[in-house]
C-alpha cells in the first residue's frame, strides 16, 4: 500500500514517465556512443580485442580510399545545400502565393518521393542512368546533341546521378518545411511593406528571408547531417557498396565496408568518429554563424 | 475616370491570369518530372522484366504490349510469391508493433517532460535534443555489436528496440502537450483521478491528432527502413520487404519481373495511408521547423 502511494504521488510520477527514455538513452545511445570512441582505439576481434592506441587513426590519415569517401560526402553535402535550400524556398514562396491553383495536388505529388523506399527509387534511377542509349538520361542528352554517357562509371556523372536522386527525394519535403515557415509569418507585415511601396523582391528580401531564418537554419542543420551521412542512395544506385573507382563511396559507405563487410569494427568506428567530429564541427560553426546561441528567449 | 479604372483592373486581371497559368504550369511540370520514375516503374511492372533490362524505363503507353503476368506471378502462390508475402507480412508486423510501442512510450515520456516540474527535467529535455544531433550511422557498429551481445540478432525485438524512444517523436508530443491547459490536471486531481489515470484517460484522448501525425510519419519511416534491419536480420524468412526486394537483385541474377511488380505493390500501403492522412503528415513533419 505504501509503495503504491509512493509510486502514485505527484512527486514520483514524472520520474516514472521518463524511465523508458533514460533507459533507452543509456543503453542505446550513450553506451554505443562511448563504445564507438573506445572501439576506435582497439583492434576488435571475434573473441578478444586489443588496445592499439591511435593506430586506426594513423592508418586513416594515409588511407586514400577514406580520403575519397570524405571528399565525396563533403562534395555531396555542399551541392545538396546549394540545390536543396534556395530552390525549395523559392518554390514554397511561389506555392504560397495566390497565383497557384490546385495546391494540394502539387504538394502531394512533390512529397511522394519521400514515401518511396530507397530500394525502389534507387532501382528506378539505376535503370534511368543506364549506359545504354535507351536509358532516360541518355535519351535526354542525345536529344540535346551531347551523345550518350556511361553515367554510373565516371566521377562527375556519378555525383550528378546522386544529386539528381537527392533533388528528386527532398525538394518536396524541404518545400513543405519552408511552406510551414511562411505560414508562421504575420501577413500584416506584408501589408505594411506594400503600403511603404515595397516591390515583390524587396518584400522577399526584407520580410520573408529574415523571418524564415529559423526554418532555414533547421533545414540547413538536417541537410548537413543527411548530406554527410548519406549512404543508401549510393548503395542502391550502384546495387551494392561497390562503385567503380569508388566514385559513389561515402563516409558511411566506407564505415559499412570496413565495419560490416570486412568485419574490422575498430577501423570502422574510427571512420565513424571522424564523421561525428566533422558533422558536429560544421553544425556548430553553422549555428554560431547564424546566431542560434545568442540567447534571445531562454 | 470609371472607364480608366475599369481598363486598369482588366489589365491587372489579365496579368494575374497569365501569372496563374505560369505559376500553376510550373508546378504541373515539376510534378510530372517528379512522378516520372514511379509512373514509368508502374508501367514497367506490366511488361516482362527482360524488356526492362533491354530497354530501360520508358513511358511507352502501348497497352497491347502490357499484361498482368508479373502480378499474376506475384500472387500465384508459388515459392517466390510466398517469399514475397512473407516479407510483406514481416514488414507489416514490424511496422505495426514498432509504431504502436513507439507512440505509447514517447507519449508518456513527453507527458512527464511537459506536465510536471521536477529536478532534472531541463537536463533530460536537453538530452532528448542531443540524441538528435548524432547521426544514427555513427552508432551503428557498436549498436550492432551490442545487439549481438544481447542475443537479439536476427530477431524483430532487435530491430525494433533501439528506436522505441524516438527523440523527434518525444519532441513533437512535448510541443503538442505544452499547448494544453494545466488546469485540466488539477481539475482531474480534485475529482480523484490518479496521475496515471489523468495521463491515459484524460490527456491521451486529447492528444489524438498528435498520435495521428506521429503514427503516420513513424509508419512511413519503419516501412521503408533499410540499414538497421539489414544488419540485424539474417535469415531470409525474417526479412522485411525492402531488404527482401534488395536480395532479388543478387546473387542469382536479377529477377526484375518480381522486383518491379513487388516494388510497386510495396509502395501501395504507404501511398494509400498518405492520401488519407495527408493533413496530419505535414503537420507532424514541420512541427520542429518553425520554432527551430
Amino acid at each position: 500500500m505504501k509503495i503504491k502511494k509512493f509510486l502514485y504521488s505527484q512527486k514520483v510520477a514524472p520520474y516514472i514517465f521518463v524511465v523508458p527514455f533514460v533507459l533507452s538513452f543509456l543503453i542505446f545511445w550513450i553506451y554505443p556512443l562511448i563504445s564507438s570512441i573506445t572501439m576506435s582505439f582497439q583492434n576488435i576481434g571475434a573473441v578478444s580485442s586489443e588496445w592499439v592506441g591511435f593506430k586506426n587513426y594513423a592508418k586513416l590519415l594515409k588511407d586514400n580510399v577514406f580520403h575519397t569517401a570524405i571528399w565525396n560526402s563533403v562534395k555531396y553535402m555542399i551541392f545538396t545545400l546549394l540545390l536543396l535550400i534556395p530552390f525549395p524556398m523559392l518554390f514554397a514562396v511561389l506555392m504560397d502565393s495566390r497565383l497557384v491553383k490546385a495546391k494540394g495536388v502539387w504538394k502531394a505529388v512533390l512529397y511522394m518521393p519521400a514515401l518511396t523506399s530507397v530500394v525502389i527509387s534507387g532501382t528506378l534511377f539505376r535503370l534511368m542512368f543506364t549506359e545504354y542509349p535507351t536509358g532516360q538520361m541518355n535519351m535526354i542528352t542525345t536529344a540535346l546533341g551531347l551523345g550518350t554517357f556511361k553515367w554510373l562509371k565516371m566521377g562527375w556523372s556519378g555525383m550528378l546521378a546522386l544529386l539528381i536522386v537527392a533533388c528528386w527525394r527532398w525538394t518536396g519535403v524541404n518545400m513543405l518545411y519552408f511552406l510551414s515557415g511562411l505560414r508562421a509569418i504575420d501577413t500584416s507585415l506584408y501589408e505594411a511593406a506594400e503600403i511603404d511601396g515595397a516591390s515583390a523582391w524587396q518584400k522577399f528580401r526584407y520580410v520573408t528571408l529574415p523571418l524564415l531564418k529559423p526554418t532555414t537554419v533547421y533545414v540547413l542543420t538536417i541537410s548537413v547531417y543527411a548530406g554527410l551521412a548519406m549512404f543508401l542512395e549510393s548503395f542502391m544506385l550502384w546495387a551494392g557498396n561497390n562503385s567503380p573507382n569508388n566514385i559513389g563511396l561515402t563516409i558511411v559507405g566506407y564505415l559499412y565496408k570496413r565495419g560490416i563487410e570486412k568485419n574490422d569494427m575498430g577501423y570502422g568506428c574510427a571512420v565513424g568518429v571522424v564523421l561525428l567530429v566533422i558533422a558536429l564541427a560544421i553544425n556548430i560553426i553553422q549555428l554560431v554563424a547564424n546566431g542560434t546561441f545568442k540567447n534571445k528567449e531562454d | 475616370m470609371a472607364q480608366l479604372d475599369n481598363k486598369a483592373s482588366r489589365k491587372g486581371k489579365a496579368k494575374r491570369t497569365v501569372g496563374t497559368v505560369l505559376a500553376t504550369g510550373f508546378f504541373a511540370i515539376l510534378s510530372l518530372i517528379i512522378i516520372f520514375p514511379v509512373f514509368a516503374g508502374l508501367l514497367a511492372s506490366f511488361r516482362p522484366g527482360t524488356e526492362l533490362i533491354r530497354r530501360g524505363l520508358s513511358i511507352n503507353l502501348d497497352f497491347s504490349t502490357m499484361n498482368l503476368n508479373n502480378y499474376n506471378y506475384l500472387f500465384s502462390g508459388n515459392a517466390d510469391s510466398q517469399k514475397y508475402f512473407m516479407w510483406y507480412k514481416n514488414s507489416l508486423i514490424i511496422t505495426i508493433v514498432s509504431v504502436a510501442l513507439t507512440l505509447i512510450i514517447c507519449y508518456f515520456v513527453a507527458y512527464g517532460l511537459s506536465m510536471y516540474n521536477f529536478k532534472g527535467k531541463n537536463l533530460l529535455f536537453f538530452l532528448v535534443i542531443a540524441t538528435m544531433m548524432v547521426p544514427f550511422e555513427i552508432l551503428m557498429l557498436p549498436l550492432y555489436k551490442e545487439i549481438i551481445a544481447l542475443h537479439l540478432i536476427d530477431t524483430y525485438t532487435g530491430v525494433i528496440i533501439t528506436g522505441l524512444c524516438n527523440a523527434s517523436t518525444i519532441f513533437f508530443f512535448r510541443q503538442f502537450l505544452s499547448g494544453l491547459p494545466k488546469e485540466l490536471l488539477d481539475a482531474a486531481r480534485i475529482d480523484g483521478a490518479t496521475e496515471y489515470g489523468i495521463a491515459t484517460k484524460i490527456i491521451l484522448p486529447l492528444a489524438k491528432p498528435a498520435f495521428a501525425s506521429m503514427g503516420i510519419l513513424q509508419a512511413m519511416g519503419v516501412w521503408n527502413a533499410i540499414l538497421w534491419p539489414l544488419l540485424v536480420l539474417k535469415g531470409a524468412e525474417k526479412f522485411t520487404l525492402p531488404i527482401g526486394l534488395n536480395t532479388l537483385l543478387t546473387p542469382y541474377g536479377n529477377n526484375y519481373d518480381m522486383l518491379i511488380a513487388g516494388s510497386m505493390f510495396g509502395i501501395l500501403p504507404i501511398f494509400v495511408i498518405f492520401l488519407i492522412f495527408q493533413k496530419y503528415i505535414i503537420e507532424g513533419m514541420t512541427a520542429g521547423a518553425v520554432k527551430g
